[in-house]
């Protein structure tokens, strides 16, 4: 009979954490019910939507699309991790905040987490690198127009050009 | 550095630190203790009986606690709708019941028909795979044109399937004006079907305490009171006491969670049936066939002119579709939230329109962001348009030429409402600034030399916000009042608590009305807390929708802050030895006027709750006051939307270069936010003209079921907006001044899109096209009309030679492509429909619709789990 | 998803034997079988994860061709500097697959074997007359892909690489299905010394193939206008929400145009 439960272990944020996990269990099922970070969210299943991008060994991944078994000795990153030390907001997630680039904040996790992706590959995007980037993330709210402003604001910020929040 | 916690300040937004960090608070990511989960067997068929349910094989499955069906809501009510639309023959409108679970009959894809209960989802679904049910199938109605004469009724209390035949207007004024135009521009246009899509597919948690006979609902909605009266009142029967409603964190909403759904009713009921809490979360496949869709009308519009290009007249002749039930607000959808928008920014003297509502086997229909104001800002500024290009005019020139004079306000339009402000000269005028129109020449001649075609496109259009008032929507047919309340508890030390009636799911709220309230208090925004979405908390209110929060639930919140400052100045008075009269609220000081004495707000708050010297004899202690606020009329933003769009001739792409939006929202309070909403529904109406179409075919299946064929909008889909707000005619009659902006974006910008695309392509003899403006419709529009070799001329390569039957789609077809003619129930099957048995593996909802692409070859055959139904050919553009 | 047990061999003979199992299945980077498990269209036994078995692993470049191992991940070989310089249209077709993360995850070998009518990566393999090599055999491109989902791998066959031959020039053109982001019409052009080969993707109703009178246009002329005047037949290409299949005809010969283009540099 098929569909065993076996223990999964993994490094989240900078923590080992371990749990049992069915060969079905997707990693962000793991990481919602299991591990109860529920930051990454669930927004399609079809692979799409981006709401539940996380970092698996330092690229994004969509987390519902890779199962937890997988994820199996992996590094993940979760938004939770994604704050500063003393708990303040991170550069990008700073430049979200500071120009508007999330509303009702489902899909900002996964849009944040690929941003952080696309800043570690090219400091220096151009919107429209930006806007292409951003295609396994889905936001319904915001028109993604303060979304390329702030990746962009966190980019130059990361580069030393500028500050992205006073 | 200014204050941005005051009223016109860009203060940044509080919820996001949650929302950055991970730490928002939406339904899923609630987990109660001894939870269980439902799956909802849903119908893989859009019209046919129950020959048979058996669920005897998947109630003894592993893990499954209990299995609802129809049987267990035989005692409660249908879920229902709030809001009576009368026939043009002063008939209330068909009514039918809307079960919790199908009773005997299915009536579109996705209606649920029993709910499995498991202690793991993953279990409640492998048992549903074990339930059997037997269909009768029975014809489907999808068309709209053909449902009255389709012989197939989607319920029996409607045998030609009319909900309602609503008329309204001066039907002999509107034909006096057209038999002595000059001119008649008419239009055949569909307003495509949307699924509305926020990002959070919806979710609800059931819970029960018998020690207090207590029931709690947490539910992804955009009003919880509603649905606690809705569901409380009308379903389950439950009294308000003991029924909580909680919506927390919700993820977007755009109408979609405004309507009580069947899910809620049976987390609440099945709670206390099971004895634990029962969860229900939607996968976004479940969304598109449950959620309530957007749109959906097929409309016939004519506008007369004089010979200088006057409009003297508009005619209507419109179908909305409603779907199999009705859903909370649909009835008033495609009537007093349209019709009464027809007049747009004219002063046209003579309006009619006839709107028939039809039900078909589809999922419900209701409002989706702009509800009713976007179908009519579309008829009417596609007709604007043509009638511009036919006159010779152009668009701006009709436009000024027609537009209500900023001296005319108030102004009663021919449909029944009173504008009170506006400058649509002064948005006009800031448009073309900001789009520079100017520049369009040398733009199109720049992109003509890279093989683009290059358009412009505009829409000048009206909207109106915060429906009310309570006693005129009634009389139209509302069950509810819309007012909106809210109570402000100033706690000892000074610091304020506001509980709105609003909710917020991307609005921001929580910084908004905190400075509001800041503003008016003269506090720090830091020390105001808002708190909402929970009726034990918060005050009996409406909720938000149609753009109200701020026009409506701040103005309560207005109404709320004047009390408090009205008996904290009884209080300072006795304070500071002084007459009431004499006492002066500032900068969040009571004065006494003339003099230097004060008391700080924080003083008279602690004096009240302190009340060792306090006038007692005449005032009660404690400073806390609520507000209910009845707007007076409806509020009306208006502004002017220009397009720049290019079309790649080789592929029929349409590439949005530009979109200008100047609007005039009155006075603003937080122009961050602002700009926020409207860029996102700029996006939105972006996403209905170019990408986004829900598609049915002749049997009823939604062939666009998933992100995988319903487009959504992504970034490289849209360019940088061009936003403007500095066109502000206040509100005459809020206190704030607002107007509303939450809907505008998605109101305005379809038409503007359309527009420009006809504009780039009027040239090569395109005269009409339906949204979405997908590339095939766009390359078979250019075809059919001849100029696909003129127009490919410098680019990479030329059409090729093209069957004129592909490329008849979507062209100046009124209706929908796909929906073909349901067929004839003189047909032996239709008449005498055979039992379509589904085999227990063939239960599993969906499998077909759901194209996950890359399906595998080798374990395909015994694994899909195909519906037993006649083979689909997708069609449709 | 149904049940399933997940095993994670060592070496390609612990993956050969795993998938002896009734009902065992590969799993490579799981962007297409994860969303198709999650709608229940599969059940397997077992998946064997396939992505850590070094026999799978690495990219090679020599004078006449391009070697990738069927583990890697697109956005592996859209970024590899070699595979750029040398094949400079492979590299951006794998950069074009999909998203981010589905490059990120998405692997060379999982793309041929599935063999989607829509996916991108057939198109090069056929255009470029790669050899997919097996864990027992090499097979040619143009007999590997047979039909929709069908190729010519036995049902426990596994790619351990792919070569492709280094073209004179070579370019892809996607226009892109704005829901999936799957390919609604792509066009692969590869010219080499004995000719050109032109693969089309996203259009046919049985996956990917070449057509010939493209082939010979652009052989006599390799130039955008050269395909002009073909004639692409809609016969036998797909019909769907996105496109009727004069639609396909159309796309078929804009593409192959600006591939061409887009070969020239």
């Amino acid at each position: 009979m098929a569909g065993a439960t076996t223990t999964v272990r993994m490094v989240v944020n900078g923590e080992a954490r371990e749990g049992a996990a069915e060969g079905r269990t997707t990693l962000v099922e793991f990481l919602r019910e299991t591990l109860r970070l529920t930051g990454a969210h669930i927004g399609c299943d079809t692979s799409q939507c981006g709401a539940c991008v996380v970092h698996m060994d330092g690229v994004s991944v969509k987390a519902c699309s890779v199962l937890a078994h997988e994820a199996d000795g992996a590094e993940i990153r979760t938004i939770e991790g994604m704050a500063e030390a003393d708990g303040s907001l991170g550069v990008i997630q700073r430049a979200f905040r500071e120009h508007h680039a999330l509303q009702c904040g489902f899909c900002t996790p996964g849009m944040v987490m690929s941003a952080a992706d696309l800043l570690a590959r090219n400091a220096a995007p151009t919107g429209a690198e930006v806007r292409d980037w951003l295609e396994g993330n889905i936001c319904r709210c915001t028109g993604y127009h303060n979304i390329v402003k702030a990746i962009l604001a966190a980019a130059a910020e990361m580069r030393g050009e500028a500050t992205a929040a006073e | 550095m200014p204050k941005d916690d005051v009223i016109g300040g860009a203060m940044k937004r509080r919820e996001d630190l949650r929302f950055l960090k991970g730490k928002g608070r939406y339904v899923d990511d609630m987990n109660r203790p001894g939870q269980a989960y439902v799956y909802f067997l849903r119908s893989p068929v859009a019209h046919a009986t129950i020959a048979k349910l058996d669920i005897a094989a998947a109630a003894a499955a592993p893990g499954v606690v209990r299995i609802l069906t129809a049987a267990d809501f035989e005692a409660f009510g249908g879920v229902p709708c709030g809001w009576q639309v009368t026939d043009k023959d002063g008939q209330p409108m068909k009514e039918p019941k809307h079960p919790i679970l199908a009773e005997g009959k299915v009536r579109h894809v996705g209606d649920p028909i029993c709910g499995v209960i498991a202690t793991s989802l993953a279990e409640a679904r492998d048992a549903a795979e074990m339930i059997e049910v037997e269909f009768g199938e029975l014809p489907a109605v999808i068309d709209m044109p053909s449902a009255t004469t389709s012989g197939v009724a989607v319920h029996d209390e409607a045998p030609d399937n009319v909900c309602y035949d609503w008329e309204f207007g001066d039907k002999a004024a509107a034909e006096t004006a057209f038999s002595g135009a000059a001119r008649i521009v008419s239009l055949e246009l569909t307003n495509n079907r949307l699924a509305p899509n926020p990002m959070e597919p919806r979710c609800a948690i059931g819970e029960y305490d018998d020690s207090g006979d207590q029931h709690t609902l947490y539910t992804t909605s955009q009003n919880p009171h509603v649905i606690r009266l809705l569901m409380g009142a009308f379903v389950l029967g439950l009294p308000e006491h003991k029924l909580r409603v909680v919506a927390p964190d919700v993820g977007g909403g755009f109408g979609s969670k405004i309507y009580h759904y069947a899910e809620e009713a049976f987390v609440t009921h099945a709670a206390k049936v099971v004895g634990r809490p029962v969860k229900w979360t939607a996968d976004r496949s479940e969304a598109f066939i449950s959620d309530a869709h957007g749109r959906d009308h097929v409309t016939k519009a004519e506008l007369a002119l004089d010979a200088e290009g006057h409009f003297l007249g508009l005619r209507v002749d419109s179908q909305a579709n409603m779907g199999a039930y009705l859903s909370t607000f649909a009835p008033s959808i495609p009537t007093w939230l349209h019709g009464t928008l027809l007049a747009g920014q004219y002063r046209t003297p003579a309006i009619f329109i006839r709107m028939r509502a039809m039900f078909t086997n589809t999922v419900p229909v209701d409002a989706y962001r702009g509800a009713g104001r976007p179908e009519a800002t579309y008829l009417l500024e596609r007709l604007v348009e043509q009638a511009g290009r036919e006159t010779g005019l152009g668009p701006v020139e009709i436009r000024r030429r027609n537009f209500i004079g900023k001296d005319q306000f108030p102004y009663d339009t021919p449909v029944a409402v009173t504008y009170d402000t506006g400058d649509f000269d002064a948005t006009m005028d800031k448009a073309l600034e900001i789009a520079d129109f100017a520049g369009f020449p040398a733009r199109q001649a720049e992109a003509k030399a890279r093989g683009k075609l290059r358009g412009v496109g505009f829409s000048s259009y009206i909207e109106a916000c915060g429906i009310a008032p309570s006693s005129l929507v009634g009389a139209l047919g509302a069950r509810a009042g819309l007012y909106e309340a809210a109570t402000i508890r100033v706690n000892p030390t000074g610091s304020v608590t506001v509980f709105t009636g609003s909710h917020s799911h991307g609005q921001g709220h929580e910084t908004t009305f905190a400075q509001v309230v800041a503003d008016q208090l003269g506090l720090p925004a830091d020390s105001i807390e808002i708190v909402h979405g929970d009726t034990a908390n918060v005050p009996f209110g409406m909720g938000t929708y149609g753009s109200r929060s701020l026009a409506v639930g701040g103005s309560a919140i207005v109404k709320a802050v004047d009390k408090i400052v009205d008996k904290s100045k009884k209080i300072a008075a006795h304070l500071l030895e002084a007459a009431e009269t004499d006492i002066v609220f500032e900068d969040g000081m009571f004065k006494v006027a003339g003099t230097d004495k004060a008391k700080a707000f924080a003083e008279v708050s602690l004096a009240a709750y302190v009340p060792h010297q306090y006038p007692i004899e005449e005032l009660e202690p404690g400073l806390e006051e609520t507000a209910f606020y009845d707007p007076k009329n409806f509020t009306y933003p208006a502004g002017t939307y220009i397009a720049e769009v290019e079309v790649d001739p080789g592929t029929g792409e349409v590439t949005l270069m530009s979109l200008a939006a100047a609007d005039d929202f009155g006075k603003v309070v937080n122009p961050m936010i602002v700009e926020g909403q409207v860029h996102g529904g700029l996006a939105q109406g972006v996403g209905q003209a170019v990408l986004e179409h829900a598609i049915y075919d002749e049997s009823g299946q939604l062939l666009t079921g998933s992100y995988m064929d319903y487009a959504m909008p992504r970034a490289a889909d849209l360019p940088d907006f061009l936003v403007d707000h500095s066109c502000q005619t206040p509100c005459t009659h809020n206190p704030l001044g607002a107007k509303g902006c939450g809907e505008a974006g998605a109101i305005g910008s379809p038409p503007a899109v359309v527009n420009a695309v006809l504009d780039a392509l009027g040239p090569l003899g395109v005269k009409t096209i339906d949204m979405p403006l997908t590339p095939n419709r766009v390359w078979a529009a250019i075809s059919a009309a001849g100029g696909a070799a003129a127009a490919s001329a410098g680019a990479a390569a030329s059409m090729a030679a093209s069957t004129p039957a592909n490329l008849a789609t979507g062209v100046g077809t009124p209706a929908e492509p796909a929906a073909e003619p349901v067929a004839a129930p003189a047909s032996a099957a239709a008449a005498a429909p055979a039992p379509v048995s589904v085999s227990p593996e063939a239960t599993t909802i969906r499998a077909t619709h759901l194209r996950v692409r890359p399906s595998e070859p080798r374990v395909q055959p015994a694994a899909l789990k195909v519906r037993p139904a006649a083979p689909r050919v997708r069609r449709g553009l | 998803m149904y049940a399933f047990d997940y095993d994670k061999p060592a070496d390609l003979a612990g993956a050969l034997a795993a998938l002896k199992a009734e009902d065992a299945k590969a799993l490579a980077g799981g962007q297409s079988l994860i969303p198709t498990l999650k709608q229940r269209l599969a059940q397997p036994s077992t998946l064997v994860d396939l992505k850590g078995l070094p026999e799978l692993q690495g990219v090679s470049v020599d004078a006449a061709s391009v070697t990738i191992g069927a583990a890697a991940r697109h956005a592996a070989v859209a970024e590899h500097a070699e595979v750029v310089k040398a094949i400079p249209a492979l590299a951006a077709l794998a950069g074009k697959i999909g998203d981010p993360q589905v490059r990120n995850r998405g692997s060379l070998g999982g793309s041929l074997a599935n063999n989607d009518p829509s996916a991108c990566y057939p198109s090069a393999a056929l255009a470029l007359g790669a050899t997919i090599k097996t864990d027992r055999r090499e097979i040619g491109a143009d007999a590997f892909f047979q039909g929709l989902y069908e190729t010519a791998l036995e049902e426990d066959e596994l790619i351990v690489s792919v070569s492709f031959p280094i073209p004179e020039a070579a370019g892809y053109a996607k226009f892109v299905q704005p829901a999936s982001r799957f390919a609604l019409t792509a066009v692969f052009v590869a010219k080499f010394a004995a000719g050109v080969r032109v693969a089309v993707t996203g259009a046919g109703e049985s996956g990917v193939f070449r057509h010939a009178a493209l082939e010979q246009a652009l052989t006599a002329s390799f130039a955008p206008q050269a395909v002009e005047g073909v004639a692409v037949s809609a016969d036998g290409l797909i019909e769907d929400l996105h496109g009727t299949p004069a639609y396909r005809a159309n796309l078929i010969k804009v593409m192959a145009g600006r591939a061409t283009a887009e070969a020239l540099g």
